[in-house]
């Protein structure tokens, strides 16, 4: 199955989940020959050999300067060439920002068919068979394209294993794409987020506050054991929407959705809205007065207390340990 | 100025989700249906564009069954002008392509200047519909946007991503933009909107109005899904308390360490 991965960069760098999209290429195309990357933007042909070993022959590259900011319409037209110079019936991409906004336009314009944010997926026949999380992961889909010349599907990042298996030789192919002349869409500029914290979407380790929190000072603490582990932090929507921290790090269903190896929950009852977008993380933590938050029923382990208390013994134990 | 909102009724967040016994649909009959919460912020967004320039008209639309007529009234009772719904029967589950296809039609039948939409709908969460309108009517879109400023014929739109970081936009109406929650405060239904909503026009509309022959759509979908389960169990976690708080944060992390292995 001829198979093309779209490898999500910001700056020349690939995305840390880029090679899981990668690997999972490499399984649904069979062979070195079949899988192909398309890496697009400014200064990015070095990329091109990171992607060494991890199962493509070839590695499209689109390197100009109409390319270097994030835009639909000319990324589009990017991966579209990458697409029909590599024959792809099936196109890997991150359920990351900016494939969600790119492939679902790529799938209209191929009269393809699409999944989304898949946490399982394979070939049956021509077509793929995937399994994603709905109604806010209450329950699990399975999902299948059907009828399509093109197929696109989006992996839940930090789900499927990357995997350098020393096969395929990412031998670089310059595309030259114009990007479109009659573009109604400008890019002027991408602002760079407060925090140089890993974003909550990828993010290994989460350690997040609610509304308990009481102020948005108090983040501090969270801050200080986030620093100890490198983990993200992130919030409830009863903490943003009290001020306490900002839209961007909400976690749940108008913020979110996170899946983190550990996710460390101080303050947070756990409301449906918030377990949706939470609870495929590996390992979770919750910290809580009430013994009867329903926080404490997704959890592995719980501590019922004091957030205050708790989180900077956390920090101390942390640090002790990982100092040995 | 014309805006067209295009409104999907989702389950309530709080709703139960039953799977049938077979495993092949959800179960619809106990669900309560609101308005998908991002369009909340299109709608509003789409009121407030509209009373800053003055003059204008905000049709709320959906392709829907009958029961979303209720949800457009609601959208009318905060400010909506006029209602549409396209709608036609024994096409639920019709894939995301074929509803934008459907859709486009209507948009260009209705021709706005704008669209606006919900990032995404919080049944399927695909993020799919407003996007793949923009693509089948070749109008530029900026999905997930948090800042929305109009400017003639023109607007600059504020896109979220990761990291806290900002794609900032200046495009072409007509446009497609998908709002997100920061976006705006969604205003509530005033009971004089309540009242006047019900002598709003609310037309209802097939899709072989505008030209398209749903069933075909229906008979070739692009996606389809196959049936659900419910998530796998979790075993019962070990839950500490009554204890020192020291003590108990000692017994987590080594747990962390040395069962679950992730620290």
């Amino acid at each position: 199955m001829k198979v093309l991965v779209f490898v999500e960069q910001r700056g020349g760098k690939s995305k840390s989940s880029a090679l899981e999209a990668l690997s999972v290429g490499a399984r649904l195309a069979g062979s070195t020959a079949d899988l192909a990357a398309v890496v697009v933007g400014k200064g990015v042909e070095g990329i091109a050999g990171s992607l060494k070993g991890y199962g493509a022959d070839t590695v499209y590259v689109v390197d100009q300067a109409a390319f270097d900011l994030y835009n639909p319409v000319a990324y589009a037209a990017a991966v579209e060439a990458a697409i029909k110079a590599h024959g792809a019936k099936v196109v890997v991409g991150l359920a990351a920002p900016m494939t969600r906004d790119l492939f679902p336009r790529l799938a209209a314009r191929f009269d393809g068919g699409i999944l989304t944010d898949v946490t399982a997926v394979e070939l049956a026949g021509s077509n793929l068979q995937g399994v994603k999380p709905m109604y806010a992961g209450k329950v699990l889909a399975k999902v299948e394209t059907q009828n399509a010349p093109v197929q696109f599907v989006s992996v839940r990042p930090n789900t499927f294993k990357a995997e350098n298996k020393g096969t395929g030789n990412a031998a670089l192919s310059k595309l030259d794409v114009a990007a479109p002349a009659d573009s109604r869409i400008k890019t002027l500029e991408v602002r760079k987020g407060a925090s140089e914290r890993p974003d909550l979407t990828e993010a290994p380790l989460i350690v997040s506050g609610g509304r308990a929190m009481g102020s948005s000072d108090n983040f501090k603490i969270l801050n200080e054991l986030a620093d100890v582990i490198h983990a993200t932090v992130g919030a409830s929507r009863a903490a943003v929407d009290s001020g306490y921290a900002s839209h961007d790090m909400q976690v749940g269903q108008t913020g979110k959705t996170v899946n983190p190896n550990v996710y460390i929950a101080c303050g947070i009852s756990g409301s449906i809205q918030h377990m949706a977008g939470m609870r495929t993380s590996k390992v979770i933590v919750a910290v809580n007065t009430d013994p009867e938050a329903p926080i404490f029923k997704v959890a592995n382990y719980g501590i019922v207390a004091d957030l205050f208390q708790a989180v900077p013994v956390f920090t101390q134990k942390f640090k002790a340990l990982l100092e040995k | 100025m014309k805006i067209l909102v295009l409104l999907k009724q989702t389950p309530d967040t709080e709703s139960k989700i039953q799977i049938s016994a077979d495993g092949s649909k959800i179960e619809t009959a106990a669900l309560k249906y609101i308005i998908n919460p991002y369009d909340e912020f299109a709608i509003e967004e789409a009121l407030k564009i509209k009373e800053k320039a003055g003059s204008g008209e905000v049709v709320i639309a959906s392709f829907a069954g009958d029961s979303a007529k209720e949800l457009i009234v609601k959208g009318l009772a905060m400010g909506g002008d006029r209602g549409l719904l396209v709608s036609a029967d024994g096409l639920d589950g019709l894939d995301s392509l074929s509803v934008a296809k459907i859709l486009a039609a209507a948009v260009k039948a209705e021709n706005p200047d704008l669209v606006l939409v919900g990032k995404q709908a919080i049944d399927d969460d695909n993020m799919h519909v407003g996007v793949m309108l923009a693509e089948l009517l070749k109008w530029p879109h900026v999905n997930v946007v948090t800042k929305l400023t109009l400017n003639g014929k023109t607007a600059v739109a504020e896109r979220e991503v990761e990291g806290g970081q900002v794609e900032v936009y200046e495009l072409e109406l007509p446009a497609v933009i998908g709002a997100q929650k920061a976006l705006n405060t969604p205003r509530y239904a005033s009971l004089p909107g309540i009242m006047k909503a019900k002598k709003k026009p609310l037309d209802t509309k097939k899709p072989s109005d505008y030209g398209v022959d749903a069933a075909a759509l229906k008979a070739a979908p692009k996606a389809v899904v196959r049936g659900f389960t419910p998530p796998p169990e979790k075993p019962a976690g070990k839950v500490f308390k009554g204890e020192d708080v020291a003590v108990m944060v000692d017994k987590v992390v080594k747990l962390l360490r040395e069962e679950a292995k992730v620290i």
